[in-house]
């Protein structure tokens, strides 16, 4: 079992109507597109920002006579994201179509698993705050196709389909109603796609659209949810309406708020709340009804008989176990537990797989978690944000971070040099100890030296002296103008040791 | 004799001995059909790919080294997708569709070296009993009584027409529910649907999937037993398609049956069948008899319902199979008026580019599938089909080797006699073949004689799953016991 660290649930969020309180209730199906360098039933290529319909081989385009077949290697990510979120592997699952017309869909049905998913239940902790967490419970992870892309705005008489996209794989991740909040539901969607970066299943791109979610909102008075909870009845919460399509978490988030608001205002103005889909417009901060004729749909769903039931082997599963990277839970307790960071450092570190990354490698060199936490988080991450750079294209590599902080560790240079060492290795480049010998930057140590340093400081500033004497905390200035003077090389330790001494302090 | 009057082994046998060269067999085939016009079974000649596939296969034929089917002059039926050449399924729907590809089977054909001597007419994407559905209009049976247009049978009727009236030395057919069999015993010749997952549907145009299977339309058992070896693959493209080995059919053929047992099926004893296919059948089961078999009666309780649980689960699939027909990417578009939106166009196309039968059809399967109906039609007639596959199990668990049954209810009818029946009528034509499908069974039929009209009658065989060389060497039996070798008296 997971070692988490310790959490308490959220308390939900309320708002307040004009007539009583209310909480909210909020499911979500992520769409997360698999990464895979082929579509989950064809060899075309899955490469985003293609020539539009240069990535469609026949059955994509669905030809006649043409048939799927499964792509292993997106069925290996489905089962590794289920792993990945603690699930239920089914060894047997099934493919159905999905029928409906809209010419982004050329076979005229999307195929799905609908009655039998490959992935059962599982769950996320989604963290909120030091201490505190909510366990959502996962229902179950499908596979199915993406649909292609119609273009209404090249032509004022024609529409353009792309079918670059069609049949690309994607994972179905569907909650249960365990989310309480708007920030609970944007903090889900991103540790969702924290875990699937870090497995490697999806690139958790939503502005290209490679997650989306599909959110499920209703409203209901205090108390109503827990009654829920016992008896399993859906009857207890409000009417749910679905908002399609989010890839951004702000906007899963004032979406949410408005959502709920309208459905307050419905039913506290005596009207009931209609389940519908419903979309969100950022520009005007509000969702809209998408019910119209053709959105009355009946899918008519059924095993497609193209392709039989996926049966997949324990061993299998078990091989795919056996590579699973650490997951960020596991990495963040380890991190407090083994490296002595504080609860927010190993939260900062471990969100992005990549930065997790590189702090180890840092950690492996430097030998000090602590310090190259400080050094990864204030004056890696700072440097890298002022140049809006990633880190995996940082031009500082873990092993130059973790020399500089190992030259600071050993008092070679003080942790001010440490900061100029930074910055010429950012810019320059080369090697952080090769740098400081060839450029003197060595700290001075030498008693001998500072002493001298010191003298002459006292000697040329009397009046600073007497003011030193009678007030001890001014001794600073004649620390500062010492290592000043050094070009910052004495080790200020040794600086104020003297400096103390020789004013008599 | 005529050269495109050769059976495939009589005429292998002259290839490989250089009596005749496959040069000269085409050029019998092609000037046999250009004369055939009457009977409208190709609709797309293809002389230029044939002559030059011919050439090749001389050639290799010269080498030593070649195929059974190498030099064979095929007709092909127009389910399947062949690259380049029109490939329509008979609909006005894939008007002028020309495939970028070829199906594995026709694939396996040509690289065996046979020759492709053009596409043939059948019921629009499958649909039908009496290829009366097709968009190049009817096909019509070589073999007449009196002055009277019969039907070939359907779907595969342009095949089963080309090989009775020797337009070809065989021709492919595809069956969901009978295609291959009735119309095979509608023209005297020999018709098989293999078990299905022995032959790739890749590039066939789809119908119903889980039943679709194409297999050959012969003039004998042993062309049969050729021809389908060669059509069979395990192919990676088709996720269906089974991974077993093929073996040789044609050393099956031992004409030896003693100690086989045959079952001869009660329920398939039909109220009302006329005597003539009552007494074929009795003579057929005399026939085994004599040649060693012992005959068994036995039930297969569930039979009455193969029929209606075959008419909700392929119109169900075909409605969603058929759904990529929607004038955007290829095919008909129906053309639009101002203001008319992508709906107008889905209506208008599919309305335009679909024959009624067809429509009929997709409107049934998109009615069995909806929502509140498909537990009661498609989830039921699931269910029907799994236990009409156990009946069948149950059989051959007890020791059947093959299973006797008329393969139509009566000979070829009258072009046009249906028009104004029932559609329930025509779909009766199908009630000793959908079973076959609905089980995936391999089942075969053999012309076993005449009706008083003079009109050919054929039994069908049911074979154990994957058994098709034990299949046809029962059907090797009653076809040298029957001695079938009318012909239709040309007309054309």
């Amino acid at each position: 079992m997971l070692d988490h660290l310790e959490f308490k649930a959220p308390e939900p969020k309320v708002i307040a109507g004009a007539k009583s309180d209310w909480e909210l209730v909020i499911g979500l199906e992520v769409h997360a597109q698999v990464a895979s360098k082929a579509k989950l039933f064809s060899g075309a290529s899955t490469t985003f920002g293609a020539e539009p319909n240069s990535n469609v081989a026949f059955v994509d385009a669905a030809m006649p006579g043409m048939l799927p077949v499964i792509n292993e290697f997106c069925v290996a990510q489905a089962v590794r994201t289920g792993l990945g979120l603690k699930a239920e592997i089914n060894l047997t699952s099934a493919f159905d179509r999905k029928n409906y017309f809209y010419p982004d869909l050329p076979q005229g049905y999307q195929i799905s698993q609908l009655y039998h998913p490959i992935v059962g239940e599982g769950e996320i902790i989604v963290d909120m705050g030091p201490g505190v967490a909510r366990r959502v419970r996962i229902e179950r992870i499908h596979l199915e196709q993406d649909a292609g892309k119609s273009i209404h705005d090249m032509d004022p008489h024609m529409s353009f389909v792309d079918l670059n996209r069609t049949g690309v794989a994607l994972m179905e991740i569907v909650s249960r109603p365990d989310i309480r909040g708007p920030e609970e539901a944007a903090a889900y969607v991103g540790k969702l796609r924290q875990i699937l970066r870090y497995l490697g299943t999806c690139d958790g791109n939503m502005q290209n659209g490679n997650l989306r979610a599909d959110v499920n909102v209703s409203i209901c008075q205090p108390g109503a949810y827990e009654k829920y909870q016992e008896t399993g009845d859906f009857s207890h919460l409000g009417t749910r309406c679905e908002i399609k399509n989010m890839n951004s978490m702000r906007f899963i988030q004032q979406a949410i708020e408005y959502e709920a608001r309208r459905q307050i205002a419905i039913v506290e103005d005596g009207g009931e709340v209609v389940q519908e889909t419903r979309l969100y417009d950022p520009d005007k901060g509000e969702t809209r009804s998408m019910r119209s004729k053709e959105e009355a749909h009946d899918y008519r769903y059924f095993p497609c008989p193209d392709l039989l039931p996926l049966e997949i082997e324990q061993a299998w599963v078990d091989d795919i176990a056996a590579t699973m990277p650490e997951l960020p839970d596991e990495k963040k307790a380890r991190f407090v537990k083994e490296l002595g960071l504080s609860e927010y450092d190993a939260s900062v570190l471990t969100a992005e797989v990549e930065n997790a990354d590189y702090f180890e490698a840092v950690v492996a060199e430097a030998g000090d978690g602590k310090l190259a936490a400080n050094w990864v988080i204030n004056e890696l991450f700072g440097r890298l944000k002022k140049d809006d750079r990633a880190i995996t294209d940082s031009p500082v590599n873990p092993a130059q971070l973790g020399a500089i902080i190992k030259l600071i560790k050993s008092d070679k240079i003080s942790g001010k040099i440490g900061k100029d060492l930074f910055e010429i290795v950012y810019t320059e480049g080369g090697d952080p100890e090769k740098i400081v010998e060839e450029r003197g930057m060595i700290q001075v140590t030498d008693t001998g030296a500072i002493e001298a340093a010191v003298d002459e400081v006292i000697a040329a500033n009397p009046e600073q002296v007497e003011k030193a004497k009678a007030n001890p905390k001014l001794a600073g200035w004649f620390v500062g103008q010492v290592i000043k003077a050094s070009g910052g090389k004495a080790n200020p330790k040794a600086v104020n040791e003297i400096v103390a001494q020789k004013l008599g302090l | 004799m005529s050269l495109n009057k050769l059976t495939i082994a009589a005429a292998r046998d002259a290839l490989k001995k250089g009596d005749v060269t496959s040069v000269e067999l085409t050029e019998a085939c092609l000037s046999e059909i250009e004369g055939a016009g009457a009977l409208n079974a190709f609709v797309h000649k293809t002389p230029e790919i044939a002559l030059e596939q011919a050439k090749a296969a001389d050639a290799r034929l010269k080498s030593g080294d070649a195929p059974a089917m190498c030099g064979i002059p095929l007709g092909i039926k127009d389910l399947f997708c062949t690259k380049g050449v029109p490939s329509q399924a008979a609909s006005n729907i894939l008007e002028g569709f020309k495939p970028e590809y070829e199906s594995t089977v026709t694939q396996n054909l040509w690289d065996a070296g046979a020759v492709m001597l053009g596409k043939l007419s059948m019921d629009e994407f499958a649909m039908g009993s009496s290829n009366e559905t097709a968009c190049y209009g009817p096909v019509v049976n070589p073999w007449k009584v009196d002055e009277r247009q019969l039907t070939p049978g359907g779907s595969s009727g342009g095949s089963a027409a080309a090989v009775a009236a020797d337009l070809c030395l065989a021709a492919t057919g595809t069956d969901t529910g009978g295609s291959i069999r009735q119309p095979a015993a509608f023209t005297g010749i020999v018709g098989i649907k293999p078990t299905y997952g022995r032959v790739s549907r890749w590039g066939v145009v789809a119908f119903a999937s889980s039943l679709d299977q194409a297999g050959p339309m012969t003039k004998s058992v042993r062309d049969a037993a050729i021809m389908l070896g060669t059509m069979c693959s395990h192919d990676p493209k088709d996720s269906t398609s089974a991974d077993i080995p093929v073996p040789d059919f044609e050393a099956a053929l031992t004409g030896d049956i003693r100690g086989k047992k045959i079952g001869i099926p009660k329920e398939y004893r039909l109220e009302g069948m006329p005597a003539e296919i009552e007494k074929l059948w009795e003579d057929g089961i005399a026939m085994l008899k004599d040649a060693g078999a012992e005959i068994v009666d036995i039930s297969l309780p569930h039979t009455k319902y193969a029929l209606p649980a075959y008419y909700v689960v392929a119109p169900a699939e075909a409605s969603s199979n058929l759904a990529r027909y929607d004038g955007v990417r290829y095919g008909h578009r129906a053309k639009l008026g101002a203001g008319e939106g992508i709906v107008d166009m889905y209506e208008k196309t599919r309305a335009e580019g679909f024959g009624p039968e067809v429509q009929r059809r997709v409107m049934i399967g998109t009615y069995v599938l909806s929502a509140g109906f498909y537990d009661a039609y498609y989830n039921r007639a699931r269910k029907v089909r799994a236990l009409i596959k156990r009946d069948f199990e149950e059989v051959f668990a007890q020791g059947v080797d093959a299973i006797l049954t008329p393969a139509t209810p009566s000979s070829a009818f009258g072009l046009g006699e249906m028009a104004d029946a029932d559609p329930v009528a025509m779909y009766l034509n199908d009630v000793f073949t959908v079973t076959v499908n609905l089980a995936g069974l391999p089942g075969i039929s053999v012309p076993c004689g005449l009706d008083a009209k003079g009109l050919p009658l054929g039994l069908q065989l049911i074979g154990r799953p994957w058994e098709e060389g034990d299949l046809l060497n029962h059907a090797h039996v009653l076809e040298t016991a029957a001695g079938f070798a009318a012909k239709p008296e040309k007309w054309w």
